[in-house]
């Protein structure tokens, strides 16, 4: 049984004048515990949707999301926000730390949703997560006393901090220079590889991209599996490419259907 | 429990991080509490105020005050142009109060007589009780000392004396046993061993004597008449005791019509005044309330972000809501508690004998009915402040609020 599992997924919105957005078709998608995928796209291809759709933060308009085999459409909106704190740990591209807190707060913070040990011993095991960043010695510093590196660490430590199933990186270099997003990047994977949480990454980054198992590309809202031998460098689409999305097309904004 | 601790606890970090908005949206708050808090207590203390200067003329509450008037024939009733046997009503009296088990009981009497001062004979208005005519009527001395239970005993006579007669012996210190003789067909040497107040700049001398010292050393108790007798009873008890009291003395003195009736207080602070202060600190409270809604929308607002990346960590909407309006309730507890401080410090430092016009024997401790009071205003302001900006945070659509 699958960690995760879309079957058939889609996402549209009515908009204003009647018309329906469809922002993702047709998704299908398998997710192994401990597995690193990568997708790729350019803005506007409905990447974090898919991303906020995996997260619980948002419902599917059709198709089947299961969790652990279970059809996350029967959760009700508690159950989803408790299986989101418990399961998934989030990673933004903007860092989101919270302002006027300490990087010990920011870590601590999911940990006070939690129950029983992991709420009353919320600040050691802040205090622990973020050593393991390395950023042991910073744990009183607030945000904007880091740098951006920095606090993307504390961002990957608040989302390791409950020890989630899944770990959901929106763009988690897009605010970081190369380096210190390959460093970023590193960091993720060791740790998730540690945990044992897969790690879905949406990046428009292909050298970021490049460091998962496997690929997919998102383009028009449809997923389609890629391979990326060499670091950035696509060498083949594997899956079929929907017909109405031009082949070779990276990216289409969302189709819209009158 | 971790729920509702995690609840507060983030209430609280929130208040912390952004103590300045806080503050500034609590202050009108915590004006509010005082106002309301200080006023009630303030409202309770001169209510005590009142109440014991009354009682220092008509006894504490409740007093029954037995009245005996010798029947002439019928309906008639006629003042006291003879003289009665004291030992008949101290024994009607003393029947009566161990039937009913009453503790501070006192006869009292109304007379004159003729005290020896330095400058010559003057006759002295002279009121005559027992020693618990003290504690009934909550008698404060300026020097010297009420008479206690053992100076019934005494050979010589005792006298408590108001400042005219004091001034008039020459002001002497009452730790030298001043004497005055107390004149009539038989003189006797009386020490003076309290001087209280008089009650205006011009009142004549005027003196309390013990009614069994009069009886003893007076030849006779002409101009006394029957003596009244003073009953400090509980309140709750008086009611009933009332008519079996009447019927109890009418029967132990034959020839005499008995009257017993309550003193009663003037209590005009517990309804008007109360209600009009209380309803001024309410509109305040209400105002600082406006206030804090303001603030707590536009803080909502800025938060929205925030708000996205909790919901991201698992807060379900039910939290979000509950996390917004604790943070209106907790800081506004907090600034009903320091409202409290506030009103406990300014009344325990009133100036009591200034604004009272006179000291309060019993001070009433702060009146936790004000304290409670302020608090549960504080809390209720806090919860109805805290709805609105809560109810927007759980319409935050969590998507849009983390990219916001």
């Amino acid at each position: 049984m699958s960690l995760l599992e879309l079957t058939d997924v889609t996402r549209s919105v009515l908009l204003p004048d009647e018309r329906v957005l469809e922002i993702l078709r047709g998704i299908t998608l398998t997710v192994d515990a401990g597995e690193h995928i990568s997708i790729v796209g350019r803005s506007g291809t409905g990447k974090s949707t898919l991303l906020n759709i995996l997260g619980l933060l948002d419902s599917p308009t059709s198709g089947e999301y299961l969790l652990e085999g279970a059809s996350v459409a029967r959760l009700s909106q508690r159950k989803r926000a408790w299986r989101r704190g418990e399961d998934f740990g989030f990673v933004f591209q903007q860092f989101n730390l919270m302002p006027g807190r300490t990087a010990l707060e920011n870590v601590a913070a999911p940990l006070m949703y939690a129950r029983g040990r992991q709420f009353w011993r919320r600040r050691a095991l802040a205090a622990d997560m973020l050593d393991r960043v390395g950023l042991g010695d910073r744990l009183e510093d607030m945000p904007e006393k880091l740098s951006g590196g920095e606090q993307q660490r504390v961002a990957i430590a608040r989302a390791l901090v409950r020890g989630p199933r899944v770990i959901l990186a929106d763009e988690p270099t897009g605010a970081l220079d190369v380096d210190t997003g390959g460093e970023v990047m590193a960091l993720l994977d060791e740790i998730a590889g540690q945990t044992g949480a897969a790690l879905i990454a949406i990046t428009h980054d292909l050298a970021v991209a490049a460091r998962a198992q496997r690929h997919y590309r998102l383009a028009g809202g449809v997923l389609v599996p890629i391979v990326l031998n060499a670091p950035g460098q696509v060498t083949e689409w594997v899956g079929d490419v929907p017909t109405d999305v031009p082949t070779g097309a990276a990216e289409l904004p969302g189709t819209v259907r009158a | 429990m971790s729920g509702i601790v995690s609840t507060l606890v983030e209430a609280w970090d929130e208040l912390r991080i952004h103590k300045l908005r806080v503050l500034l949206a609590l202050i009108g708050v915590a004006v509010a509490v005082t106002a309301i808090t200080g006023i009630t207590a303030a409202v309770q203390m001169m209510n005590q105020a009142f109440r014991e200067q009354a009682e220092r003329y008509n006894g504490r509450d409740v007093t029954l005050m037995a009245t005996a008037y010798q029947r002439w024939s019928g309906d008639m009733v006629a003042t006291t142009s003879t003289t009665p046997d004291p030992a008949v009503f101290e024994a009607a009296y003393t029947r009566v109060v161990e039937q009913y088990g009453i503790e501070h009981w006192s006869r009292v009497g109304w007379g004159q007589a003729p005290f020896r001062f330095p400058t010559g004979t003057q006759m002295v208005q002279l009121q005559v009780v027992d020693p618990a005519f003290g504690v009934i009527n909550r008698f404060q001395t300026t020097d010297g000392r009420w008479f206690a239970d053992s100076d019934v005993e005494r050979l010589a006579p005792a006298v408590v004396v108001n400042e005219t007669f004091w001034k008039a012996l020459g002001e002497p210190a009452l730790d030298t046993h001043p004497t005055i003789v107390l004149g009539g067909p038989t003189p006797v040497r009386a020490e003076v061993i309290g001087v209280y107040a008089s009650s205006w700049d011009q009142e004549p001398p005027a003196a309390y004597a013990l009614t069994d010292h009069v009886n003893r050393w007076t030849a006779s108790n002409e101009g006394y008449g029957p003596p009244e007798l003073r009953m400090w009873v509980p309140p709750e008890m008086a009611e009933e005791l009332q008519p079996l009291i009447t019927r109890d003395l009418m029967a132990l003195l034959p020839g005499y019509d008995v009257n017993v009736y309550p003193n009663e207080y003037y209590n005009a602070l517990d309804s008007a005044t109360k209600w009009v202060v209380l309803g001024v600190g309410g509109f305040a409270l209400l105002l600082g309330g406006l206030r804090l809604v303001n603030i707590a929308l536009v803080t909502v607002r800025h938060r929205i972000r925030e708000i996205g990346i909790r919901r991201s960590f698992g807060a379900t909407s039910g939290r979000v809501f509950f996390g917004v309006l604790m943070e209106s309730v907790v800081a506004t507890v907090v600034a009903g508690l320091v409202g409290v401080v506030i009103a406990v410090a300014i009344i325990k430092n009133i100036p009591v004998e200034r604004v009272f016009g006179g000291g309060i024997e019993d001070m009433p401790p702060f009146p936790l009915s004000a304290a409670m009071i302020g608090m549960a205003c504080a809390t209720g302001v806090g919860a109805l402040a805290g709805l609105i900006p809560a109810t927007v945070a759980v319409r935050v659509k969590v998507i849009d609020a983390i990219r916001y």
